[in-house]
């Protein structure tokens, strides 16, 4: 009994918080690695069909976004519910498109130029008439590479 | 009793060197347990545009496999309707043409799939419809490498992939969509 007194004093035990800084880091790491940087606000509801074919984009910068859905709730009221096209952060026509691809080419070295690919994130139920209009536009505009964004299907 | 020396409060102290062990663990948890949300889709590469009608080439018609999709969705091969399923499986028949059937490709080099839809079809469909026909020649392809060089085609070397390219070219032409069918 006498040993068991001795071993407890009067010391508060401190827990060690060496390693808060990890647990944080840890926290820190993890989120950098799931959150997925979008820089426009989306206004349209898209829903990507799926596929199997699928090629993966490698070079974030060399690539454009378009978007293709039905306005989200919020702007219904003032685009309504047909399907729309988004350019950036704005609704925009397809009379529009070069404009936008000549701002995302200007900022590129001209070297990579090439290697632009437009990525056309389009709401699965959405007809082909606005589709076939884009790719027009898109083919007028030479930027022919494209990648039609799918998720991948699971058989 | 009353007064604590250095050694007693050290015994005190919780052992936080496992803390870094147990702190790597989660994290490698957290990394083979979520999936990064990548960015892929079908690649295509449109034709260049020309204000030029195009030429009236004369094409043999049995190397030409026509798909056309309505504006219900529904598809028409050939001038026959086929469910989206079996599309692979045919347009793999019609490229490689086996048994050299008179109706089917003279060869791998000369076939043309001529996809045509209407401003009405839906997109998924569309894109569906795409992926089955870039499928078969992905089928093909694996095929044909596997063949030559005992591997699949992706992991083909540059020079084996050209290879197999030149024997096995992919030609999916889009057709203007016909506008028959209502949009939204």
């Amino acid at each position: 009994m006498a040993t068991f007194e001795k071993k407890r004093g009067k010391a508060s035990p401190e827990v060690s918080t060496a390693s808060l800084p990890d647990i944080i880091f840890m926290l820190l790491f993890f989120f950098m690695m799931v959150t997925v940087m979008r820089d426009s606000e989306l206004k349209v509801d898209v829903n990507t069909p799926e596929a199997t074919e699928l090629t993966k984009l490698e070079k974030k910068s060399l690539v454009n976004y378009i978007f293709v859905g039905r306005p989200k709730v919020a702007y219904r009221d003032t685009y309504g519910t047909k399907p729309r096209m988004q350019l950036g952060d704005k609704f925009s026509t397809v009379a529009d498109i070069p404009l936008f691809l000549e701002k995302h080419k200007a900022k590129l070295p001209e070297n990579q130029r090439q290697g632009i690919t437009s990525s056309l994130k389009i709401d699965g139920t959405v007809t082909m008439g606005i589709v076939a209009d884009i790719k027009t536009a898109l083919r007028k505009a030479n930027q022919l590479k494209v990648n039609y964004s799918a998720g991948k299907r699971v058989d | 009793m009353g007064k604590t020396n250095t050694r007693d409060r050290m015994k005190n102290e919780v052992n936080a060197g496992s803390m870094a062990d147990i702190a790597f663990l989660l994290l490698i948890f957290f990394l083979v347990t979520t999936t990064i949300a990548e960015d892929k889709g079908v690649l295509v590469r449109l034709p260049p545009w020309s204000n030029e009608p195009p030429e009236n080439l004369k094409m043999n018609t049995r190397n030409v496999y026509s798909v056309l999709v309505n504006a219900d969705d529904q598809l028409l091969v050939r001038g026959e309707s086929m469910k989206v399923e079996d599309l692979k499986e045919a347009t793999k028949l019609f490229i490689r043409n086996p048994r050299k059937e008179a109706n089917k490709a003279e060869d791998p080099t000369k076939a043309i799939i001529s996809l045509k839809n209407d401003r009405g079809t839906k997109y998924r469909t569309f894109l569906t419809v795409y992926n089955e026909l870039k499928a078969a020649y992905t089928d093909l392809r694996n095929d044909e490498s596997e063949k030559r060089f005992g591997k699949l085609y992706e992991y083909c070397s540059r020079a084996q992939r050209d290879e197999i390219k030149k024997v096995l070219p992919v030609v999916i032409s889009e057709a203007e969509p016909t506008s028959f069918g209502d949009e939204s």
